[in-house]
């Protein structure tokens, strides 16, 4: 069963296909199991296994399992989901196999099945990942088969390097790392920039504690990913690529491996893209656990094998990047929006959004709410469409407090603010930043000082030691925080504590340390009154502080 | 371009795991943290004697070696002991309790975050986040991600896998 595609031409793509469509509907029932990380630690492997296994028992020829990409809502996993029939299950365990096979041809099975009307599928609209759970993320076929390199192929063919950038500017498609800065402008940079050879860079370095999104992306629907940064480099003009990937995600590094390795053969990537003259060498670097190689400099410097400590900029990458070249760094998410913009159009994806957010976001969903997991939903969605209806607002009863989001860099967002629609500006204006799309939901019971010497601890620990005001700045917020959450501190501590951060911020060189000090700016403006009763009352309003037993510092 | 072989001392088996690594990405100095991640994927950890190998080979100051060495946190210069236990220390683990949780193991072994218990059993590391947020609070033990821990337990989980 298993032959690797070898040395296609553009006629190639639509053949193999429609192949591959014909071979999946002579099937009745197709099951698809979840293979994402999420569900895989929950054993959808054996799952599937047992799902085979009966398949085979029984004999039957009419259906088929698939291990796909991840569905989406991972609180629920392992999920497994039968197409043909529109039935979701949830919570499966092997023993449950017989019982989903025995079912195809009847009635679900009601124990196990999830509602597939609930808000939370209903309200999404997926684009980036439209892929993820409907294709097998290790087969190279299964992304043909749903129009997967057709993109690739139309721009070789038909498209100059200026059209497709003129594309992607009038998307309005902006950064998905974070800072949200226009991708096209970005692109006719690179493009523009001299240089005898220049890079791409993917940057999947997501450092950012609670987002998971990259991840699922890179393990549910690779060969996305590298369609996207192959336009891209044939936009700029580059001719090898590197993707950043962190060491701590060995299943999306696998996958990626697998999927550069099958396109090569295909002649998708490698020397001669489809029989033009256009080649993209793609390579894997592993980070290794330093949250600062996100920022552009530092990923460059640990590329090259050193350090990952920031540079001043300018020169910005675009034109002195990864060996002084000439190198475009893109998002994971960024370049996963790339196919659908050249397949729908600039004017589609631009319809789609707010009036300077444009297309949809990938959350991660996390922390005290019913529905973890991964969402897609346009720009400009409210914050509690989000929360109360996608996530199904918070367990037990309990009261919302606050939603983090931006990881280290953002900030706190109140339960005042919930109508606030979701984008780039918003997010900006109340205090937080978009980041990656990490969104960590608090009830009562998280005190918002601690959250604040949480993400200080992270900074202080993460700093790369290069500049001063990071270095030492972060270790004495943290130490005036630790303060307060111990009740130690006087009044005199906070205005220190606030003068520190303009100081920091201002003067730090690279966007850990400038972003370092939101937490603490969103949580004063927002939960003033939670400082003031740390340090004048020696009480925590969220009960989590205790203030005669000193906790032990968590050291890391 | 043929490099010659390196002159191999004990070990072969693993310093040749080391070399092919180096000589897939050509003695480049670039490959040092490729490198250096084989080294700790075949030792454990990242001995002295590997670090001057590699310094050696790759023609990079030993200094420079160190420096990569210790400024990532994925990289240990101390061996680890037979078990692990990875604590997630991101956001969604933080919101759920997981300082109580990593305040239980640190008090019940006497080992912080980073060190290994005197029996050697055991190794009590921090990662940042384990991107499994939907079972947080969440802890690698060697190789399994568990989820949805408290205290007792995590506590009830490590006993069981120092035992095996």
């Amino acid at each position: 069963m298993i032959h690797m595609l070898q040395s296609l031409t553009p006629d190639d793509l639509p053949r193999i296909a429609e192949t591959e469509n014909t071979t999946s509907s002579a099937f009745e029932h197709t099951i698809h199991v979840c293979m994402a990380a999420g569900c895989l630690s929950q054993h959808s492997d054996t799952v599937k296994q047992r799902l085979e296994h009966e398949i085979e028992e029984r004999g039957f020829t009419h259906c088929r399992v698939k291990g796909v990409g991840c569905m989406g809502l991972c609180s629920a996993g392992p999920l497994v989901s039968i197409h043909s029939k529109e039935t979701l299950y949830r919570s499966v365990t092997p023993h449950d196999a017989p019982a989903i096979i025995e079912s195809l041809d009847g009635e679900p099975v009601h124990r196990i099945t999830c509602p597939t009307n609930l808000p939370f599928f209903t309200k999404q609209i997926k684009i980036v990942l439209a892929n993820s759970g409907e294709i097998d993320p290790e087969r190279l076929e299964d992304y043909i088969a749903v129009g997967g390199y057709q993109q690739l192929a139309n721009v070789l063919s038909d498209l100059t390097p200026g059209q497709v950038i003129d594309q992607v500017s009038r998307s309005g498609l902006r950064g998905r790392g974070g800072a949200g800065y226009p991708t096209g402008l970005k692109w006719s940079t690179v493009a523009k920039a001299y240089g005898q050879r220049k890079f791409v860079i993917c940057n999947a370095d997501e450092g950012d504690p609670g987002a998971f999104m990259d991840r699922s992306v890179l393990e549910s629907d690779p060969h996305r990913v590298l369609e996207g940064m192959a336009i891209a480099a044939y936009a700029v003009g580059a001719n090898e690529g590197y993707i950043y990937i962190r060491a701590e995600y060995p299943l999306a590094i696998k996958r990626l491996h697998n999927a550069i390795r099958q396109a090569e053969r295909a002649k998708l990537l490698g020397d001669g893209i489809l029989g033009t003259s256009f080649s993209l060498n793609l390579h894997i670097r592993l980070g290794a656990g330093a949250f600062v190689c996100g920022e552009e400099t530092a990923l460059i410097a640990s590329i090259e094998g050193k350090r990952g400590q920031p540079r001043p900029r300018p020169p910005f990458p675009a034109e002195s990047g990864l060996w002084e070249a000439p190198t475009l760094i893109n998002n994971v998410e960024t370049y996963a929006n790339i196919v659908p913009i050249i397949e729908r159009g600039a004017e589609w994806f631009a319809s789609i959004g707010t009036e300077r957010s444009k297309g949809t976001k990938v959350f991660a969903l996390a922390g005290k709410i019913v529905n973890t997991g991964l969402i897609e939903v346009p720009m400009g969605t409210p914050l509690r469409t989000i929360i109360y209806e996608i996530g199904e607002g918070i367990p037990n009863g309990g009261r919302f407090k606050a939603v983090q989001t931006g990881g280290p860099s953002g900030g706190c967002i109140p339960a005042d603010y919930l109508e606030t629609p979701v984008d780039y500006e918003s997010l900006t204006s109340m205090g937080s930043i978009m980041g990656s799309g990490g969104m960590i939901v608090m009830d009562e019971y998280s005190c918002m000082v601690d959250v604040a010497r949480y993400f200080m601890e992270f900074c202080m620990s993460e700093s790369c030691g290069k500049c001063l005001p990071c270095r030492v700045g972060t270790v004495e917020m943290y130490g005036l925080l630790s303060r307060i959450v111990q009740g130690r501190a006087s009044i005199g501590d906070m205005e220190i504590l606030l003068e520190l951060c303009e100081t920091v911020k201002a003067t730090s060189l690279c966007g850990l340390g400038q972003s370092a000090p939101n937490p603490v700016f969103s949580t004063f403006r927002y939960f003033k009154d939670e400082y003031l009763s740390h340090i004048t009352d020696h009480v925590c309003p969220a009960g989590q502080c205790q203030f005669e037993d000193v906790p032990q510092e968590v050291l890391s | 371009m043929v490099q010659s072989a390196p002159s191999l001392s004990a070990d072969e088996k693993r310093r040749r795991m080391i070399i092919g690594t180096m000589r897939r990405n050509g003695y480049a100095p670039d490959a040092l943290i490729e490198t250096l991640h084989t080294v700790q994927n075949v030792l454990g950890y990242l001995d002295d004697p590997s670090l001057r190998f590699v310094a050696h080979e790759l023609h990079i100051p030993l200094s420079k070696v160190y420096g990569v060495a210790t400024f990532y946190h994925a990289f240990t210069l101390k061996p680890e002991g037979h078990h692990r236990c990875v604590m997630c220390l991101g956001t969604a683990c933080y919101v759920k309790g997981s300082q109580a949780i990593l305040q239980a193991v640190t008090r019940a072994y006497h080992i912080t975050p980073g060190e290994t218990t005197e029996d050697g059993e055991l190794s009590l590391l921090t990662a940042r986040c384990l991107g499994s947020c939907s079972l947080a609070p969440a802890a690698i033990l060697d190789e399994d991600i568990v989820g949805n821990l408290t205290p007792d337990r995590a506590l009830t989980a490590l006993e069981g896998l120092v035992k095996s």
